[in-house]
């Protein structure tokens, strides 16, 4: 206790020294005088008493300074110089300091946004209780992927299951509600009851789901998300209990979610319901369709694996119970898996966030390197300041933490700039991000990463001061005083020359990373989405509160509101579809045609479609004809197919006049056949990288219902963006309620169906720009110190005959080197880097040699540039003023 | 001076502290003076070392200090125990006492054999 109250007491010290110094030299000059007036009484003269006072003492100076140790604490006043003395080295020099603290700024500043983006996804835990034990449960098949399960499959499971706590299946939900007087279209999710159970958060206000909420046909109930308390019901505490109308039903509001809920599984969800199916399993009920995203919760001391293999023999089981009900739903799941919460939302991204964790790792050491040689040049030009305090009495000790002061404040600078930059990077990084990437509202600059910042910025401070505190505090004092010419060391020059080489080396695997990905992106963009995606414009109608069975009335509405688009000026026409390509839509029916045994039915992507819709997209039609007004609800069934599917099923090009049962039709054989009138070009609907081309196209009118989610495409004579907001207002003059959502070009949709492989193409050409950058300053920094250093070197040279034509070459040659050696390590640097990219990778080989060839002529530039520059200054070098000089 | 003992540090904490109960509130210079006689002039003592050892004492919270002035009217650093510092006289005497009693056993005339 009373040793920390002295080391307290010591560090205040510092900070009052003025007065300190004063009340000491105050209080020895009293006990001086006290002791000379005594000596005076004890007869000595004036001048011996003195001196006997003096003596007794022990020596004036000595006194104090022992005194003054005793007040401070000697280290941190040694520290405090070093932080003064280095900040006064950083001002002398504000060349370097800038240079050095922008290049490690930048390298702090990234790799600490990078950081805090991918911390939350990959590495943070799921802000649930033991968030370790939720498990995401799908079905799958034989060897088959992963699908959504069944309601029926969830009862089952919930009834039998030892290895869960609680399960909870749940599916979106977009309710609509008028709001401020405009109709809005609610984010929301219909849950089973057990679903924040399940995730292990209740309530803030009012109460959470219980079985009995969870009823067929049961009680019209939800829960808001705080977000929509605030905004929507001014955060009124009396909203519990409330009824507010939803899609023209009421619905009683039970609860309210805490602030910080975050709904990993559905971010923009702000409302619930209870999911209310029927228990009873009706063999023709949705409760066999496999549209359910089901979660569980492990029990305590049960693992992945266990639940796993429980889950699959209880599934199984399943199968043979309610085989008939199954299949007619494709037929009973063999396998169920069982996957963390965390690592199945992260499954996706993980790839490219590793990959960009990686350049981003690259780029810091990068700025380490060549702040490391900044460094080291600046240790050759003081060499004769070391060697002068060496010869004063500094040991060793004390000029390495001198100078490790030195580099550790440049870093904390650095490293505060860096903060700032991180906290723009990270914004950057959200607008960038691509849509699919999970926890984006966790992504910000907290105090997990301000800690990973501290610790990188004290790393970067150690790492770059410490090689050339080592080399200027072993130098020989003598040889550094006499400074007869500048030439530094063999030592210091080869420590300079492996870091220009690994400079090169980086970059080359940075450029190759980017130049990889970069062919990637445009191929994909190459490959013919199967459209005309310009002067395209889209946008979602989401028909309001008209009940479903009300087909007449939203076929009218449809069909009043396409017309009303076809006339403003500027359109030169549009059609509606039920599902758009590249949009995230992919909705399947099946099919099953006469010339093919029932049970073969087939999987494709529907879409509901007026008349003119292939016309407004471009798609072109191979054989037959393209679906028209008159094929309405009193003609023949028509259908177009897609190319791929015609092929497949009828190689002999004998499609058209095929007939075939859609949808809810299968298996009914007494319903109407629809006939194949034509055969039109495939369209990708997911991804451009994938050929899923197979589908199918009806008019609403011959389809069993009219889908009240319709996408409007409207080709347009000029810019479609601009045209967006009359055609809202044509839509809205027919019935001023309608939703309309995602309003954007096609352009902008194809672009964004790759956002993913965008995403990470931005950020390496951006992290590959910077190598390429740090490379040619290191590779100029080194030469350039180089040709200064041996001036003497040169002078000689060309007195004794070289040609400026000689040391250009002798020089550039050793700038080449350098940076042919870099290529060469680097280069396999980028092979194994490559391999890693391997999945953001389309079309091309990791090995492409077009990128390789590219990057190397690229950096041999760069470098051949970052060389010339000293070289000519070398070679223009007269020798009479150097040897004079000397 | 051959003859005289130099002070040992932690002894000299004692010393001031002792010397301070005494004499009551008292200047460095004064402490080192009667710390001298106290000795019968046994002790060489440096003056300078006496300060560190004052404001560490201060620092510890044994004595408290305070600008005076002397009786021949020259301003003077007063030093005085505090409470804290009358403890610790107590216990470092009564550590000291057992100390001296046992070496004092050990040399006294067949002292080991008792």
């Amino acid at each position: 206790m009373k040793r920390l109250r002295a080391l307290i007491l010591r560090l205040c010290g510092m900070f009052f020294k003025n007065r300190r110094e004063q009340e000491i030299a105050d209080e020895i000059e009293s006990h001086l005088q006290l002791h000379i007036e005594d000596n005076l009484r004890a007869g000595m003269t004036l001048e011996q008493a003195r001196r006997e006072a003096l003596l007794k003492l022990g020596g004036l100076e000595q006194t104090k300074q022992n005194y003054r140790e005793r007040g401070t604490v000697p280290a941190f006043e040694a520290l405090s110089h070093d932080v003064r003395f280095a900040l006064r080295q950083l001002r002398k020099r504000p060349g370097f300091a800038f240079t050095a603290v922008l290049v490690l700024a930048l390298g702090i500043g990234a790799s600490t946004a990078i950081f805090s983006a991918v911390n939350p996804i990959l590495f943070r835990p799921l802000p649930y209780p033991q968030a370790r034990r939720i498990m995401m449960v799908w079905e799958s098949r034989r060897g088959g992927a992963p699908f959504d399960a069944a309601f029926a499959t969830f009862q089952g499971l919930s009834e039998r299951t030892r290895s869960f706590e609680s399960l909870a299946v749940m599916k979106p939900w977009q309710p609509a509600m008028i709001a401020n007087r405009e109709p809005q279209r609610i984010e929301g999710q219909q849950v089973s009851s057990a679903y924040f159970r399940t995730l292990g958060i209740t309530p803030a206000l009012g109460r959470d789901f219980t079985a009995a909420d969870d009823l067929y046909r049961g009680p019209k109930v939800v829960i808001l998300s705080d977000g929509l308390w605030r905004t929507l019901f001014a955060a009124d505490p009396a909203i519990i209990g409330r009824q507010i109308t939803l899609d023209d039903n009421s619905y009683t509001v039970l609860g309210v979610m805490p602030r910080g809920f975050e709904n990993v599984l559905a971010p923009g969800a702000q409302i619930w319901a209870p999911l209310q199916y029927n228990p009873a399993l009706p063999l023709d009920g949705r409760e066999w369709g496999h549209h359910l995203l089901m979660i569980g919760r492990l029990r305590a001391g049960v693992s992945r694996e266990q639940a796993q293999n429980e889950s699959t023999a209880i599934l199984q089981q399943l199968g043979q119970i309610y085989a008939q009900g199954y299949n007619n739903s494709g037929g009973p799941s063999s396998y169920a898996l069982v996957y963390r919460l965390q690592d199945d939302l992260t499954r996706s991204v993980r790839p490219v966030l590793l990959a960009i964790l990686g350049a981003v790792v690259l780029v810091l050491l990068m700025a380490c390197v060549n702040v490391t040689n900044l460094l080291l040049a600046r240790g050759a030009q003081r060499r004769a300041e070391f060697a002068m305090r060496a010869a004063l009495g500094a040991n060793r000790r004390r000029l390495l933490q001198q100078l490790l002061t030195e580099s550790l404040m440049l870093a904390a600078i650095a490293g505060l700039i860096g903060i700032v930059l991180a906290n723009g990077g990270v914004r950057l990084l959200v607008a960038l991000s691509p849509a699919d990437l999970p926890r984006l509202d966790a992504i910000r600059v907290d105090n997990g990463v301000l800690l990973f910042a501290l610790t990188i910025t004290t790393l970067v401070g150690l790492v770059v001061g410490l090689v050339p505190a080592l080399q200027a505090s072993h130098n020989d004092p003598q040889s550094g005083l006499q400074q007869v010419s500048r030439t530094s060391t063999h030592h210091q020059q080869r420590t300079r020359r492996v870091l220009v080489v690994a400079e090169v080396a980086i970059a080359l695997m940075l450029l190759v990373s980017a130049g990889l990905l970069l062919r990637s992106i445009r191929r994909l963009f190459a490959i013919p989405p199967g459209f005309d995606p310009s002067h395209l414009l889209t946008m979602q109608v989401q028909e309001y509160g008209r009940a479903a069975d009300n087909d007449a009335a939203s076929a009218r509405f449809f069909e009043q509101a396409l017309q009303a688009v076809r006339d403003v000026p500027g359109v030169e026409s549009a059609a509606f579809t039920s599902q758009l390509p590249l949009s995230g839509e992919d909705e399947g029916n099946s099919l099953q045609f006469e010339s093919y045994p029932s049970e073969k039915a087939i999987g494709a992507f529907r879409y509901e479609v007026s008349p003119g819709y292939s016309e407004t997209m471009r798609i072109p039609l191979i054989r037959g004809r393209l679906l028209n007004q008159h094929d309405d609800a009193k003609a023949p069934g028509a259908v177009l197919i897609s190319e791929t599917l015609a092929k497949r099923l009828f190689p002999n090009g004998d499609a058209i006049g095929q007939r075939v049962h859609m949808g809810p039709d299968l298996g009914r054989v007494d319903a109407p056949w629809h006939t194949v009138v034509g055969v039109v070009g495939d369209v990708k609907q997911w991804s451009l990288a994938l050929n899923e081309g197979e589908a199918f196209y009806v008019t609403p009118t011959q389809w069993a219902w009219v889908d009240s989610t319709q996408s409007l495409v409207v080709r347009t004579h000029g810019d479609p963006a601009a045209l967006a907001p009359v055609i809202r207002a044509a839509i809205w003059s027919i019935n001023k309620d309608e939703v309309i959502v995602r309003v954007t070009t096609m352009e902008s949709l194809v672009a964004a169906s790759e956002a993913q492989r965008h995403f990470a193409l931005v950020l390496f050409e951006a992290f590959a720009l910077v190598g390429l950058i740090l490379a040619a300053t290191g590779i100029y920094g080194v030469l350039s110190g180089s040709v200064t250093e041996r001036t003497r070197e040169i002078g000689v040279r060309a007195a004794l005959g070289a040609s400026p034509a000689n040391i250009l070459h002798l020089i550039l040659l050793q700038g080449m080197t350098l940076a042919g050696i870099g290529v060469a390590i680097g280069l396999l640097g980028a092979i194994a880097a490559s391999r890693a990219l391997l999945t953001l990778l389309f079309g091309i080989s990791p090995l492409d040699p077009l990128t390789y060839a590219g990057v190397i002529a690229v950096l041999a530039a760069v470098a051949a540039i970052a060389c010339w520059i000293p070289a000519r200054r070398a070679a223009q070098v007269n020798p009479a003023i150097t040897l004079r000089a000397e | 001076m051959g003859d005289k003992t130099d002070v040992w540090q932690g002894t000299l904490a004692l010393m001031v502290l002792k010397t301070l109960e005494t004499m009551g509130p008292l200047h460095g210079y004064g402490i080192a003076r009667r710390i001298e006689q106290t000795s019968g002039h046994l002790l060489s003592l440096n003056y300078g070392t006496l300060y560190p050892a004052l404001l560490r004492l201060e620092q510890e919270g044994f004595i408290a200090s305070e600008w005076g002035t002397s009786d021949n009217n020259r301003k003077a650093k007063f030093y005085k125990l505090t409470r804290a510092g009358r403890k610790q006289l107590e216990k470092e005497a009564r550590g000291w006492e057992q100390a001296a009693a046992i070496v004092g056993r050990f040399l006294a005339p067949g002292g080991e054999r008792a």
